[in-house]
């Protein structure tokens, strides 16, 4: 320590230390924070910067943390207390104004640049949808969602989000019950669904793939499991897929569901798939892989495997009365109890024979 | 028998709890009976109607009204301070006035809440060590994580911070009690009502409450009558609550030694003072928001059933209009006791003692205009979201210079690292991690993100764990000389700090990175791909689920059989540690003249307060015994 006396004064070359500690504890600490993978794939328009201003967030606090951080551990090592120094005091100092002045204005300034910063790409997130985007409405009921979109004049309902790449959505969101919220990681954007209102933002999905919506406000017991598939499709595939669904077979979802002219195993295959919005049934495909219908969703259990041992009366009783016999690993009162209200005798007959003859296929 | 029965105290108590179960199946049925409900008896109606008013009939036949009632009715009241101080460990389980005694009774409950609540966080942890069902059903996890914020939230940090400062108050202003001294006995009491009643909800058909400890409409609304419970027992707490506050704020102003002036208060009254005029202010506010939750449920009222014109985001509004303030309520005691243990621990006089006040302050009027910050994604009108963020941010400049202002304490310094100075500094360094990422929280675009992810869980953790659970056990072990008498055991202290400090941030550290990538909070389940992480913190999790029980055995076998603590063991200057361990009963045989600041440490001849009748003391090294008072 040279001239300099342990309970003195701090020297100038220890300030130069401590300071060059500082310099390069931060240094490393804003690489760290740099180098972890912390977010998921980006993938909307938006998405890179808010990336982006997590990365100046994070440039901005580490310094911040290392310095209060080795400050604190210094003042330990260097002045905590040695045998003989048990009746020693510090020195009376009881401030210093021109220090408390610059730990007020500089940490105001920080805060001013972060919130302008912070504004701006607010702004810019929250920027009106282009004229002419499409718009999807985003329907959550527990535990689950539905999509319905206008391509062409022809309404399309869903259990899985289709959208093209490259595209901006206007998403608008609603409930039928109590709260949920609208998030797909990949998109940085959420909102609640909130019972009243209708809330809603816009985005531009700029990577093709398959993500999740994911429910994050808790919403009762099935809050954990209420997810949907998501697919970003390229601009080609997304007109193929709009082609397929609205061919008339596909369209005759919601007129064979209700006046029976159908097929009977064409009626209980679309219910599985498609389920029927107009009177919130959810389709079992959206929770349930059945490789039948080409359902691949996890929430539910595997209705190849879960069902092949059983009755058709054991498939009504399912439907119907989902919590009287919970398959191992899964939750009680997380389908919904309401299949035996929402259809009819004729559409249960069908969904079950449906089932029933794809599960028993081998 | 007869006796025990007329008298206040246990058997009166659980006498007046049957009579009141029958008072309100009566009135259940009688009601229902003129309004032609069928059928008359309804368990749920009762239950409702017991749930409010039982605990009224428990605390009459406790003894919380006895003296009250007497006077109210022109009787001749005795003030024989027959109910005042502790003769026997039987003492502290009645109805008692001594706010020495209050405060062991206030810490001891919020004690035993707090470790029913962390046993709930270990179950929650088991349950997520892996993806998939493991231990409990979803209603019972749901249930387990409400039941666990809950309870440490409204029945541990909360009303511990009130007994610390209950205790070590009234003796640092110099005053003989608080100004109300059977207000606070009601304030007590109505605690262990509160907890009680939270935990019976886990006994209903249909399970505990399980909306999370925000409760939100409609699906508290819905759920099925646990819920009832979440929504009476709060109303029991924050009573509790609001009584107490006001209990400090007149004893802070009306109460003070001769020549206490504001400025011339210990940092803890200021933060006692602060808090007590948030929890005055905001506590009302939880209480109507879940007034209104009960009305809906139990009288078809429709404050938020959006189709018969209710509101939804009216009831996060008037929540966090509490709620928010309620965070500040849970950490700014804690900054009072941050700033006694460094004072007298680095011998030094607070740095910017003035600032230090007035960022108090600074907080309070803040605190109360940045509420919608918990509701950027909520669906309100968007504008609003940039004047919250921009108040959120602003908090974070009187909190600085308390951060600031703490570490320019230590600065030259002797610090003296024991156990009460490890977890200060540890608070120090934790709590700085927790503001930052506040701040990125409150930056709106970063928010819409993160929000109701497990960032937030690691957020609220390093706030209330690495803040409030690490001043708390700094508090504990720096008076618990003065409480009991007794000296704690230092390296049972030590341990128990390092093994929290190391376990707290492997728990919560990685909670940030899972909730960035994508893991929503309260879940049951979670995908695969956050397996690993989830396996390492539910692992860390126990570590510091025991760690705690380090904390029970230093502080049960310290109690019973540790060494005698001296009058003033760390040679303090404020005026608690002038009186003996534990304190008389009166806590003053003569008034105390306060003729300085409180942190005068290094000043030579530096005194705080003088005890009048005894000799004006000659210059004697700070911290010193002043007075005859320490003989006891």
């Amino acid at each position: 320590m040279g001239e300099e006396t342990r309970r003195g004064p701090v020297s100038g070359r220890t300030w130069a230390v401590l300071i060059a500690i500082g310099l390069a504890a931060s240094a490393v600490g804003i690489a760290l924070g740099l180098v972890i993978p912390w977010f998921p794939t980006a993938g909307s328009t938006i998405a890179h910067k808010i990336d982006t201003f997590w990365d100046v967030l994070i440039i901005a606090s580490v310094p911040i943390f290392v310095g209060v951080t080795t400050m604190v551990l210094f003042s330990i090592w260097r002045w905590r207390q040695r045998p003989g120094e048990e009746s020693l005091d510090g020195p009376p100092i009881h401030g210093n104004t021109r220090l408390e002045v610059i730990w007020t204005v500089l940490p105001s300034i920080l805060i001013a640049g972060l919130c302008t910063y912070a504004t701006v790409l607010l702004l810019d997130i929250q920027s009106a949808p282009a004229k002419g985007a499409r718009v999807v409405n985003v329907t959550g009921q527990q535990f689950a969602w539905t999509f319905s979109t206008v391509e062409h004049g022809k309404k399309i309902q869903t259990n899985e989000l289709y959208v093209p790449v490259g595209e901006p959505v206007e998403f608008k969101i609603h409930t039928l019950d109590v709260i949920h919220d609208f998030w797909v990681p990949q998109w940085r954007l959420k909102v609640d669904a909130v019972p009243g209102l209708t809330t809603s933002y816009s985005l531009t999905p700029s990577k093709v793939g398959n993500y999740q919506v994911v429910c994050a406000e808790l919403c009762g017991l099935g809050h954990a499991f209420m997810r949907a598939n998501v697919h970003v499709l390229p601009a080609a595939q997304y007109t193929a897929w709009v082609q397929k669904v609205t061919t008339p077979v596909g369209a005759a979802v919601a007129g064979a569901v209700s006046n029976g002219s159908t097929s009977v195993a064409n009626v209980g295959r679309q219910l599985f798939i498609s389920g029927n919005p107009a009177t919130g049934t959810i389709s079992c495909g959206s929770c349930h892989t059945m490789k039948a219908a080409g359902t691949t969703a996890q929430t539910g259990p595997n209705l190849d495997k879960n069902l092949a041992q059983d009755p058709a009366s054991a498939i009504r009783e399912s439907v119907v009365d989902p919590n009287k016999e919970i398959a191992t690993g899964y939750a009680k009162g997380v389908m919904p109890v309401n299949y035996g209200k929402t259809l009819t005798k004729q559409q249960i007959d069908a969904l079950v024979a449906y089932i029933y003859k794809s599960v028993h296929r081998r | 028998m007869a006796a025990r029965l007329t008298s206040p105290g246990w058997y009166r108590a659980l006498l007046y709890l049957v009579i009141g179960l029958a008072f309100t199946l009566g009135l259940s049925a009688g009601l229902r009976a003129i309004y032609n409900v069928d059928p008359v008896y309804s368990w749920q109606s009762w239950l409702t109607i017991a749930l409010l008013m039982v605990p009224l009939f428990f605390l009459a036949g406790i003894g919380c009204f006895d003296y009250w009632w007497r006077w109210a009715r022109g009787r001749k009241v005795i003030d024989d301070h027959a109910d005042h101080g502790a003769h026997s460990w039987k003492d502290y389980f009645k109805v008692n006035t001594d706010h020495k005694v209050i405060g062991i009774q206030y810490i001891c409950v919020s004690f035993f809440f707090m470790f029913i609540g962390g046993l709930m966080a270990m179950l929650i942890r088991a349950e997520l060590a892996q993806p998939g069902r493991q231990f409990v059903d979803a209603n019972t996890y749901n249930g387990l994580f409400s039941i666990h914020a809950t309870l440490l939230i409204f029945l541990f940090v909360i009303p511990v911070f009130a007994g610390i400062a209950n205790y070590v108050l009234p003796l640092m202003i110099g005053a003989p009690d608080m100004a109300f001294p059977r207000l606070n006995a009601l304030s007590f009491w109505m605690l262990p009502v509160a907890g009680t009643i939270m935990m019976l909800s886990f006994l209903m058909p249909g399970g505990s409450f399980a909306a999370g400890w925000t409760a939100y409409a409609p699906l508290s609304v819905d759920a099925p009558i646990g819920q009832t419970f979440f929504t009476i027992a709060v109303q029991f707490a924050g009573a509790s609550s609001i009584a107490t506050a006001l209990n400090f704020l007149v004893t802070i102003i009306t109460m003070r030694a001769p020549g206490m002036t504001f400025f011339r208060m210990p940092l803890l009254v200021w933060a006692n003072f602060s808090t007590s005029l948030l929890v005055v202010i905001a506590t009302p506010f939880i209480a109507a928001s879940q007034f209104m939750v009960l009305l809906d449920r139990a009288l078809g009222f429709n404050f938020f059933n959006a189709a018969k014109g209710g509101d939804v985001l009216m009831y996060q509004h008037v929540f966090w209009f509490y709620s928010h303030p309620a965070v500040y309520i849970m950490m700014l005691p804690g900054f009072g006791i941050i700033s006694e243990v460094l004072a007298t621990r680095a011998r030094k006089p607070i740095f910017g003692y003035r600032m230090m006040a007035f960022s108090l302050l600074a907080i309070v009027v803040l605190g109360f205009t940045v509420w919608a910050h918990h509701m950027f994604v909520s669906g309100m009108q968007n504008w609003i979201r940039i004047p919250m963020m921009i108040t959120t941010a602003i908090i974070a400049i009187p909190t600085g210079i308390k951060i600031f202002s703490w570490v320019a304490t230590l600065w030259r310094g002797v610090l003296k690292m024991d156990t009460p100075m490890l977890w200060a500094t540890g608070f120090i360094v934790m709590f700085t991690l927790g503001g930052i990422s506040g701040v990125m929280l409150a930056m709106v675009p970063l928010d819409i993100h993160v929000s109701d992810t497990y960032f937030i869980v690691a957020h609220i953790h390093y706030v209330l764990f690495g803040g409030s659970m690490f001043t708390i056990f700094a508090g504990i072990y720096f008076w618990f000389p003065k409480m009991t008498g007794r000296m704690y055991n230092e390296r049972l202290g030590k341990l128990h700090f390092w093994l929290t400090f190391i376990f707290f941030n492997l728990t919560f550290a990685p909670m940030h990175l899972i909730g960035v990538q994508g893991m929503p909070r309260r879940v049951y389940d979670y995908a695969q791909q956050f397996a690993t992480w989830n396996l390492i913190i539910s692992l860390a999790s126990f570590g510091l689920g025991l760690s705690t029980l380090i904390f029970l055995y230093n502080v049960i076998a310290s109690w019973r059989g540790g060494p005698r603590a001296v009058a003033n063991p760390w040679r303090s200057l404020t005026i608690e540690w002038q009186v003996s361990s534990p304190p008389p009963i009166f806590n003053f045989d003569t008034v105390p003249s306060v003729v300085g600041g409180p942190y005068e440490y290094g000043v030579p001849g530096a005194v705080h307060a003088v005890f009048k009748g005894a000799e004006v003391p000659s210059p004697v090294p700070a911290g010193a015994p002043t007075s005859p008072a320490t003989e006891h």
